[in-house]
């Protein structure tokens, strides 16, 4: 039975394979290679960090605190000495890894409650969206801050809390993905022909919504980063000594007058960062669905 | 419009409870608890201190009694008092709350006065190149994160300049134009990163209702260019902004707490912090709560509005 039900479903991975080709083409043609370019320049430059970064980011060196820019710091020092763009490349690091962790999280438990909700409405809809419209009321920043104050700080509860936030975004966009393509004729044809409802939302519906999923990925990692410099700014997010750029931000800004460079520099890394996210969104959003083309976000 | 205002007051009573619900359930969620916590800080406390503590903050009740009473409360306006200097956490709250309000206002009223006209110039030369500056623009000002561009604004006016103070506030009442350039920075800071992701709906909802029927109707009768901009594009592509602006003055909210702490303005969201700080949880509760609700209210609001400009929705 199993292997009729699978007939439609294989047909309509063949169309989206043609339209895959053309989508990355696309995609790596405009901005969106831009963004790949970037997010790909930092996530090998953190998880090189040891080897690409010319010094150890925690030695100190009072000798040469707060320096601007030199042949040997090319980024300047920090008001222990510390170099600058050691910092910033071990720096992403904590950026990249949280904002990673926190998104999957997000993905998969807002994803599969949306997908759920989507796919059997009735009570269990109701339910996933009461609780996501409440998640939505607070504003984001605002809800990770409390969550950090009162579980405290550390990597798994820095996750949770940027992590949480997202979760209601993204069952809403897999909800509304899942309602569409369920309506599918492929869909309906391995329903009438007997498959379980998992084998129908893992084989047909899910593939149909991966796309939209895919694109709110890449923009909420952009977000994402900049919630996690936003909390270590306040001295809730990645605890020192390990460096992170909103941590940097902190505390280059008491030297702020005397040595700009140490706050500037982690600024402009954040800046590239997330551009690069959201080139890269806006280029897999454009290119998975050309109606989308230039159509802002809401 | 009256049944529709009231059905729409009545499903915010959820939503609000539900708030109230996570705020509450937050100073469960401590660690041990929160008197042991507090206990950790000061050192040698007696067990009889530490039981006057629990009974302070009602622990010792089970927990839905203890969330009926602090809502009770809270309904009333009382959030209980500061634990470090005993004054009630409301009476500070309205102390610092038009702060936070000035700060915000000021901010949409700059997101809005950048974002409307960039992307109107931006929709009008699709595809050229006011369009495309306008887009890299707004993509630049979604990249950076407000205190960064606050940082900056300080490195800039404050530090090369000298035209604008770095940080601290002073009240209206009491010196209007000083209070003013206190504030400039500040809402610059937080309202660019909002005009930045308002420009980019002006521009998509502008091109939308560009080449709907009626509009073409307009300029078939003769109406002039710019009117036909305006009086009749403009306005409807507008309502969508609406929306997403009023859901973006919650993000504002959630914003004003770290441009705050930047600019060292004495509002909420920097008395949040102060309370997080000093592990101060009354403090805390009472101005998350707030801003919640606050953001809950922004959203009616906006919900009302959107029904008054565009009459559909009443009878959608």
């Amino acid at each position: 039975m199993a292997e009729v039900a699978g007939a439609p479903v294989r047909g309509a991975r063949t169309a989206a394979r043609g339209r895959a080709r053309e989508a990355w083409s696309r995609l790596l043609f405009g901005v969106g290679g831009i963004g790949a370019a970037l997010v790909l320049v930092a996530s090998v430059a953190a998880v090189a960090a040891p080897w690409v970064a010319p010094y150890d980011p925690l030695a100190l060196a009072p000798a040469d605190r707060l320096q601007g820019p030199t042949s040997e710091h090319w980024l300047g020092t920090d008001q222990y000495g510390r170099d600058t763009l050691s910092r910033i490349v071990h720096g992403g690091r904590a950026s990249l890894s949280v904002a990673f962790a926190s998104v999957a999280f997000a993905l998969l438990v807002g994803g599969t409650l949306g997908a759920l909700a989507g796919f059997y409405r009735g009570v269990v809809d109701g339910v996933v969206m009461r609780v996501t419209d409440v998640l939505l009321s607070f504003p984001a920043i605002l809800l990770a801050i409390a969550l950090l104050a009162f579980l405290g700080g550390g990597f798994v509860n820095l996750v949770l809390a940027i992590g949480v936030v997202y979760v209601g975004p993204f069952a809403r966009v897999a909800r509304a993905a899942v309602m569409t393509v369920r309506e599918e004729q492929y869909v309906e044809a391995a329903r009438s022909l007997g498959a379980r409802d998992l084998r129908i939302l893992a084989a047909a519906v899910l593939p149909g919504a991966a796309a939209p999923l895919l694109v709110e990925t890449t923009l909420r990692l952009a977000y994402a980063i900049l919630a996690e410099a936003s909390l270590s700014f306040l001295g809730l997010g990645t605890q020192p000594p390990t460096p992170s750029w909103g941590m940097m931000i902190a505390e280059g800004r008491r030297f702020l007058a005397l040595a700009p460079w140490a706050t500037v520099a982690p600024g402009l890394a954040i800046v590239l960062v997330v551009l690069g996210f959201n080139l890269l969104g806006d280029g897999l959003r454009d290119a998975l669905d050309p109606r989308l083309r230039g159509r802002g976000r809401a | 419009m009256l049944i529709f205002l009231g059905r729409r007051v009545l499903l915010a009573v959820p939503t609000l409870l539900g708030v109230a619900a996570i705020v509450f359930l937050l100073m469960r969620a401590v660690p041990g608890d929160v008197v042991t916590n507090l206990v950790g800080l000061e050192g040698n406390v007696s067990v009889e201190r530490m039981a006057e503590l629990r009974r302070m903050f009602g622990l010792d009740l089970p927990v839905h009694e203890q969330f009926g009473q602090w809502l009770a409360a809270a309904v009333q306006g009382d959030l209980g008092s500061s634990l470090r200097t005993g004054r009630p956490v409301a009476t500070d709250l309205a102390l610092r709350f038009p702060v936070t309000l000035q700060l915000t206002l000021s901010a949409l009223t700059i997101a809005l006065a950048i974002a409307v006209p960039l992307g109107v110039v931006a929709a009008l030369h699709r595809g050229r190149w006011p369009d495309g500056l306008a887009s890299l623009i707004a993509l630049l000002g979604l990249s950076v994160p407000g205190f960064f561009l606050g940082i900056l604004l300080i490195l800039a006016f404050s530090l090369e300049l000298r035209w604008l103070p770095p940080a601290g506030y002073v009240a209206f009442s009491e010196d209007p134009v000083e209070n003013l350039r206190h504030m400039v920075l500040p809402a610059l800071s937080l309202g660019l990163v909002l005009a930045a992701a308002t420009t980019r709906i002006v521009r998509s909802s502008l091109l939308e209702t560009l080449h709907r029927d009626y509009v073409r109707t307009a300029r078939a009768k003769g109406v002039r260019e710019g009117t036909v901009t305006v009086r009749h594009a403009l306005r409807t592509a507008l309502i969508p902004v609406v929306t997403v602006v009023g859901l973006q003055f919650g993000q504002l909210l959630g914003g004003a707490v770290i441009i705050e702490q930047v600019f060292s303005l004495p509002g909420v969201g920097r008395f949040a912090l102060e309370g997080i700080n000093l592990r101060d949880y009354p403090v805390v509760q009472g101005a998350v709560l707030l801003i919640a609700v606050a953001f809950v209210a922004v959203n009616l609001l906006v919900d009302v509005a959107y029904a008054l400009i565009d009459p559909r929705v009443r009878y959608g």
